[in-house]
């Protein structure tokens, strides 16, 4: 046994050591945590304003040396939008993705593993939720919510003394997390199950089968190295439809409360004014894609790094 | 694998009804009624309305009795419209079909050439080319593409118009903007498949062998290669019909995707129900197609299909 | 691969110039252009409409595509208010105290497929949307004759009992429960147009609601237009019609309605001559269509307010002082100026100002008297109460950012933190219905040039008050004015009737809208009107000539 284990720790060490060098993909990993660490970290400094102060005498700024990407509609200050709205965006980005590639993921292999007739049970129970009108489920869900939340928030507040802005910014993202993967699994467990019904049908599998080796070992050990590839390239693709599901959701009542921003909003913001104020588009574009391709091109890294074939080399 | 398909499609009754059931009661608990507006109305006009679509009876007496009228084959009246919700489904999926069809055909003929085209030449400047276009494709929403198209393109080329839905042309817009984000997701998970085929034994042998590198590619690796393209093909297509809403209201096709989403705003009941009735059944057709190309990729999974 | 590339590159070069020549050869004509040369009017009109029997629909949407099918007894003034012009009536008169009225009909009115239009028609009509199994949404705008009410809410079963006589074919006799002198404003709403007798029995019973008289092969109708065809989501066409007893004076010959959801969307398709008139303006566009399209762009007068309601029954909004506190510290100017661009007016009262009437004026701008009224209610800064306040609005874009600038007003003018709560409409109506609200936004729109189709709104049990405010006093002024014979000494009631909602503040008027939309230059006859209800039969489209 720790034979195995040893070489599960090499994997994940030589995994480490390819990625290194994959300049694309440790650029990328810079890039992210440079983009992370401006969004935590600079709104605590005074050169940064306040994101929610309003100005309706100084809309539509263009950037400039007092407000350096200019200001929006009703006159806040873009870049310190940017940042607070990075905080939630990439927030968003990570639970629900993680969320949601845990629950696709577990679900779709036991089900393609599996095979048969609970298969069929369980992929059939993917369809009805697949068809359930979304938008139905999620002005339901707001509204349970909304009441049960305000009672959370409120403990956490008075009880535990906690800063109530923070409180009310992040507290309201738990039914947004839920929200989104609830219907983000659904897509990840038909691949992940595709995948493993393939490689099951592999002949070291079935080699593992006949050796009598557990099932959960089967899956873990020799499964699930093989589909992780799969599953990453996938799981980056996810991720900017995450964030721009929360956009549209906040306008529902779930999610960021405003004032407060995120980037999915203030996309569609400046998606109104795309022919008059362009500015108000484009920037939140720019940071938006950058991340999104640093995410990419850091999850094929990670995919070739981890390729059980490509570490025969 | 007739009875297969047999199986599956009597699943597919089961996922049909399933599917009401829940929508029927789920829409029913939602605040208001098809009947309040900004302006409110007299309450005995709004409680003969509910008597008109027996919305004053308890949810399992209305289920019962629309299950009933669904047998005789009446999706009912629309309680908004004014019109059998029959007649506004017929007049509204054929441009649906024709937007999910063109824009699927766009799709697979840009997405998988694409991604194939980058496996086979990892870490090129045609495979980050691609890539990038790709990434590009996914990260900038519809909202923003549609617009950007309309405004770009349809004001300077004189047979396309910024919105509206009568000759062919007019289906280019709307395709291209529902098709090329589902082009971008298809590119990068035809590449991803194709690596993971790429790096498998047999490839490795045939290469060894001195086969051509266009036959291998032909013969062998594609069909496993696009293994995960299929499996996100079938989701995809049902998606491209019913999530149509927003490519819809920017290019003006009189499709399905805002009965949808409106049907539900509006609460109503009974347009949301023949609507969800029909994208039941077409995820369960997509999802069976899909199914069935795995079948025929992988003729190894034969025995597994219950 | 440089195989592939190459025959990319010939691919590529081949399409440019198939579209190069493409351009070239197909000089297409503009919809905008050839549909003005054929008189035909493409009118942008926001969604489908619920249904075309006027009988049983309720909105906007719905209204313009019914007065072009349908005429009610009087005609608006293609410019002017306060005229009436004749419609389905030649000629009308009244008692002294507008009790009584008598409408003589067009003495040639036809319908549409030649049948005379009598009074038979019209008592067909008030008696079908007046009786309770038709379940009539707008039948409460007949309450005005003596004894509809009753009749429509089942206490009295006989139709005769409802004040409506017919003493010839083409006479037809109204006896109304209160003096009403705008009762010619009142027919121009579609619940009092006719519809044809005969049609809509041949395709079904009187009461029955979806019957199938208004598809477009059964659809008869006695406006200027008829219908030709009616394609859901897509577009619905009327097209002149001759027997029209004023057809001389119809000058298009047609009229496509589309119905174009996204306002971004119509204003790119006006931008690219594919329509004439816009149903709206998004805001965002206002500036851009003010200076790029100055002929074009139009911003009219509409008979409406925004506002925001104060739920009284709340701990601590049952405090006139708080509510009077939160109204003084919104500065509605700078929200008309710098976020709804629409030049509309910020209001200081709930009616707009219309006619004689002139709204109590109580309400301004003041953040020092705001912080005086706050302290004075008891939340000054030194009192160590805090509120919890949450602004309910709707899911809309631009709900939020102006939800946005009431929040940080009450943030920087009072200290207030108030959260913001969106949510979809019907959730949104629920929640303001069942008093589950602190703060809610809201807006109204006139059904007719009166003041009190803003003030019987806020009578107790009303289902459009929403406030839990009510008052004895407001609605002793409203009975006694409403059986004010004269119109001068009726109006001066009801504004004392305002005086005494606005002073306790279940409601902050915020602006009077206006109604901002494009036009095409070649349209014609198309003038400002406070309910934005463009008779089309005087529309003419006028193609430039050479110059």
């Amino acid at each position: 046994m720790s034979h195995r284990s040893n070489k599960g720790s090499s994997l994940w060490s030589d995994a480490w050591l390819r990625l290194k060098k994959n300049r694309m993909a440790t650029a990328s990993l810079f890039i992210l945590i440079i983009i992370t660490l401006l969004c935590f970290v600079l709104p605590f400094f005074s050169i940064i304003k306040d994101p929610n102060i309003q100005n309706l005498e100084n809309t539509f700024q263009q950037p400039n040396l007092h407000h350096l990407l200019g200001t929006d509609q009703v006159g806040r200050d873009l870049l310190a939008r940017l940042l607070l709205g990075g905080q939630i965006s990439i927030l968003v980005g990570i639970v629900a993705t993680a969320l949601s590639v845990i629950i696709g993921v577990s679900y779709g292999s036991i089900a393609g593993y599996i095979g048969g007739k609970t298969d069929s049970i369980m992929m059939r129970i993917v369809d009805i939720l697949y068809g359930l009108p979304f938008l139905v489920i999620i002005i339901l869900f707001s509204i349970l919510i909304s009441e049960h939340l305000d009672i959370v928030a409120q403990t956490l507040i008075e009880d535990w003394e906690l800063n109530k802005t923070m409180v009310l910014k992040f507290t309201n993202l738990i039914p947004l997390f839920i929200a989104i993967s609830a219907l983000g699994w659904l897509t990840m467990a038909r691949m992940a199950r595709a995948q493993v019904m393939t490689v099951k049908k592999q002949e070291y599998i079935e080699a593992a089968m006949s050796l009598g080796l557990s099932h959960w070992k089967i899956l873990t050990r020799h499964i699930m190295p093989n589909i992780l590839g799969s599953i990453i390239v996938y799981t980056t693709l996810t991720v900017p439809g995450f964030i721009l599901t929360e956009a549209s959701l906040s306008y529902l009542g779930l999610g960021v409360e405003s004032p407060n921003s995120s980037w999915g909003i203030l996309l569609k913001e400046g998606a109104n004014y795309m022919e008059t104020q362009p500015q108000l588009l484009i920037i939140p574009s720019i940071i938006f894609s950058i991340t999104l391709f640093a995410l990419n091109f850091l999850g094929d890294g990670l995919r070739d790094a981890l390729d059980p074939k490509a570490a025969k080399d | 694998m007739l009875s297969t398909v047999i199986s599956r499609l009597a699943q597919g009754f089961v996922v049909i009804f399933c599917l009401l059931a829940i929508t029927f009661g789920l829409i029913r608990l939602m605040p208001g009624d098809p009947f309040s507006g900004e302006k409110s109305h007299a309450e005995h006009i709004i409680k003969k309305n509910k008597e008109r679509f027996k919305l004053d009876r308890p949810i399992p007496q209305q289920f019962a009795a629309y299950l009933e009228a669904l047998t005789r084959g009446e999706l009912g009246y629309s309680a908004v419209k004014e019109q059998p919700v029959a007649k506004i489904i017929g007049q509204s999926f054929p441009a649906s079909l024709i937007l999910g069809i063109c824009g699927m055909l766009i799709a697979i003929l840009v997405g998988i050439p694409a991604g194939i085209i980058s496996a086979l030449k990892k870490n090129s400047i045609i495979d980050y080319g691609a890539m990038i276009i790709a990434m590009i494709g996914i990260s900038i929403p519809s909202f923003v593409i549609g617009p950007l198209l309309a405004g770009q393109l349809a004001t300077r080329v004189p047979f396309l118009k910024v919105a509206g839905w009568g000759d062919p042309f007019d289906w280019i817009l709307p395709s291209l903007t529902l098709g090329l984000a589902t082009a971008a997701y298809l590119a990068r998970i035809t590449r991803g498949g194709m690596l993971e085929v790429l790096n498998q034994d047999y490839i490795r042998t045939a290469q060894a062998k001195g086969v051509s590198q266009l036959s291998i590619v032909l013969k062998h690796a594609i069909r496993g290669g696009i293994i995960p393209a299929i499996a996100y093909v079938g989701p995809a297509f049902a998606a491209l019909i019913t999530g149509s809403f927003i490519v819809e209201t920017i290019f003006q096709v009189p499709g399905m995707g805002q009965h949808f989403v409106n049907s539900t705003l509006s609460r109503d009941y009974f347009l949301l129900q023949g609507v969800v009735i029909l994208f039941g059944a077409l995820i369960v057709l997509a999802n069976l197609a899909a199914d069935i190309a795995l079948v025929f990729l992988n003729p190894r999974l034969k025995s597994n299909n219950a | 691969m440089t195989s592939l590339i190459h025959s990319l590159k010939v691919s590529a070069l081949l399409t440019s110039v198939t579209l190069a020549g493409l351009m070239s050869s197909c000089q297409q004509e503009a919809p905008v252009d050839k549909y003005t040369k054929e008189k035909v009017l493409l009118i942008g009109n926001s969604t489908e409409p619920q249904a075309l029997d006027p009988q049983i629909v309720t909105g906007v949407v719905e209204s313009n595509i019914i007065t072009a099918l349908f005429e009610g007894l009087c005609v608006q003034h293609p410019s002017q208010e306060g005229i009436h012009l004749p419609g389905a009536a030649a000629s009308w008169e009244s008692n002294s105290d507008f009790t009584e009225w008598t409408f003589h009909l067009q003495p040639n009115g036809k319908w549409s497929d030649g049948t005379p239009i009598t009074t038979a028609d019209f008592l067909f009509s008030y008696e079908r949307i007046l009786t309770p199994d038709m379940a009539a949404k707008y039948a409460s705008v007949l309450y005005y004759i003596k004894g509809a009410e009753d009749f429509n809410k089942g206490k009295n079963k006989d139709f005769k009992s409802v004040a409506i006589t017919a003493p010839d074919s083409h006479t037809l006799k109204l006896e109304l429960k209160a003096p009403t002198p705008f009762l010619p404003d009142l027919t121009k709403h579609y619940a009092w147009y006719p519809v044809p007798k005969h049609t809509v029995l041949k395709h079904g019973k009187m009461t029955q609601p979806n019957n199938p008289w208004t598809e477009p092969e059964n659809m008869v109708s006695n406006g200027s237009f008829k219908l030709k065809t009616w394609r859901f989501n897509d577009q619905i066409y009327v097209e002149k019609n001759p027997l029209y007893w004023d057809a001389d004076q119809v000058k298009l010959n047609g009229i496509r309605f589309l119905p174009i959801l996204n306002p971004y969307t119509e204003a790119r398709m006006f931008f690219n001559d594919q329509l004439h008139v816009t149903y709206g303006l998004a805001p965002e566009m206002i500036d851009h269509s003010r200076q790029n399209y100055t002929q074009n762009f139009k911003q009219d007068t509409y008979l409406g307010t925004n506002f925001l309601r104060f739920n009284v029954t709340h701990n601590d909004l049952k405090n006139l002082k708080l509510r009077k506190a939160l109204a003084f510290a919104i500065d509605s100017q700078s929200i008309i100026d710098n976020i709804l661009k629409g030049g509309q007016l910020a209001a200081y009262g709930m009616v707009p100002p219309m006619g004689e009437y002139q709204p109590p004026h109580v309400l301004s701008y003041d953040p020092q008297k705001a912080q005086q009224l706050l302290k004075e209610a008891g939340y000054g800064s030194d009192s160590g109460k805090t509120l919890q306040l949450t602004l309910l609005t709707t899911d809309k874009e631009s709900a939020k950012t102006i939800a946005e600038a009431y929040q940080d007003m009450w943030k920087k003018n009072l200290g207030i933190e108030v959260s913001i709560e969106q949510s979809e409409w019907k959730t949104y109506l629920d929640k303001l219905t069942k008093l589950d609200y602190d703060i809610g936004t809201g807006g109204w729109i006139g059904d007719y040039p009166d003041p009190t189709t803003f003030l019987d709104m806020w009578k107790k049990g009303d289902g459009n008050n929403r406030t839990g405010w009510h008052s004895e006093e407001y609605e002793a002024i409203l009975r006694d004015a409403e059986q004010t014979r004269d119109p001068k000494q009726r109006i001066k009631k009801l504004e004392k009737a305002e005086a005494l909602f606005l002073s306790e503040m279940p409601i902050m008027p915020s602006y009077w809208y206006t109604q901002c939309y494009l036009l095409h230059h070649t349209v014609q006859g198309w003038d400002p009107l406070l309910l934005n209800n463009h008779p089309y039969k005087f529309v003419d489209l006028v193609a430039e000539t050479a110059q």
